[in-house]
């Protein structure tokens, strides 16, 4: 009997999601370091990368790195199916498809900053809907809603101008 | 970090500093959706922190008002409900339930009261405490 050898085939495309995925992984990582006001609130900047992702490749490569990002970023910093993961993963699969409607808007009136809001907003939406849902069963998790819609509005638009920067940056290359 | 980056990323980080404006970032949907945005937390705030400041506290034992005290000075009220007495005790501005003959304590337990629409029920002694503000009725409309 000759062993078997089963082979993966890589294809460019599996390099450079995974490329990008650990970029995202490493900004995760960054900024699980920094402290926060109140937990939940965190800049997201992996959330640059999934946009950049978004603008440049599309919205299915944008998803593979957003959740491939969830799971390893989580499994590095030991948070892997802690109550934090499931509300990263709510946030990521909430502002998915918040990606996906937004990447249908005409670029020619909506950048970078437009498609990061939304995603930002579908982020802290999905999130508190899963909190009320099972972490708080109390609406009082509504109170917090205004900061974490300011903490939205604030890093979206700073993330999508990052975004935007990069993207100008590469094309200009 | 030379092999995680994807190439484009790494010549983005290579490139020294940044120089212009983030204005030619913004196309005229994104200054939009901005504007939209911050009508939306503006308006976040307004709806789920109504609550103003408080200026009154009311207590009423199965549903009626026994009482109204102002917020302004500190005193110690009594309230005889079906298991004994419930003490209020107020403080300037804010005012919590003293004592309580229920079995779980949790009016007691929330301890003190500050915000216009607070609520400390004592479930078991039929007591309720709440606090009053002039905070929805203080303006007609709101203008940004």
């Amino acid at each position: 009997m000759t062993p078997s050898v089963i082979e993966l085939p890589v294809t460019e495309d599996d390099r450079r999601i995974a490329r990008y995925t650990a970029a995202a992984i490493a900004l995760t990582v960054a900024e699980a370091a920094l402290p926060s006001p109140l937990p939940g609130i965190k800049p997201g900047l992996a959330n640059i990368i999934v946009l950049v992702v978004l603008l440049r490749y599309g919205w299915r490569d944008a998803a593979w790195v957003s959740l491939l990002r969830v799971v390893a970023g989580s499994l590095v910093i030991g948070q892997l199916f802690a109550p934090g993961f499931f509300l990263a993963l709510a946030g990521a699969v909430s502002s998915l498809a918040a990606l996906f409607l937004a990447a249908q808007l005409p670029r020619r009136w909506f950048g970078a900053v437009t498609i990061s809001l939304l995603a930002a907003f579908a982020h802290i939406g999905g999130q508190l809907v899963l909190a009320r849902l099972w972490l708080v069963p109390h609406d009082g998790v509504f109170y917090l809603a205004p900061l974490f819609a300011t903490a939205a509005l604030i890093f979206g638009t700073i993330n999508g101008l990052i975004a935007a920067h990069l993207i100008m940056q590469v094309e200009t290359i | 970090m030379k092999a995680v980056l994807p190439d484009d990323l790494r010549e983005i980080f290579s490139k020294a500093g940044y120089s212009g404006s983030w204005h030619k970032y913004l196309k005229v949907g994104d200054w939009l959706v901005l504007f939209l945005s911050c009508a939306l937390v503006v308006l976040s705030y307004t709806l789920l922190w109504r609550g103003g400041v408080a200026d009154r506290a009311i207590v009423k034992r199965d549903g009626q008002t026994i009482i109204e005290i102002s917020l302004n000075s500190a005193s110690k009220t009594r309230v005889v409900g079906p298991l004994g007495t419930t003490v209020i005790e107020v403080q300037p501005g804010r005012v919590r339930v003293f004592s309580d003959p229920g079995p779980r304590q949790y009016c007691v337990q929330q301890g003190w009261l500050t915000r216009a629409g607070a609520v400390a029920i004592c479930a078991p002694n039929h007591i309720t405490l709440e606090l009053n503000g002039r905070g929805e009725a203080s303006y007609d409309s709101l203008g940004y």
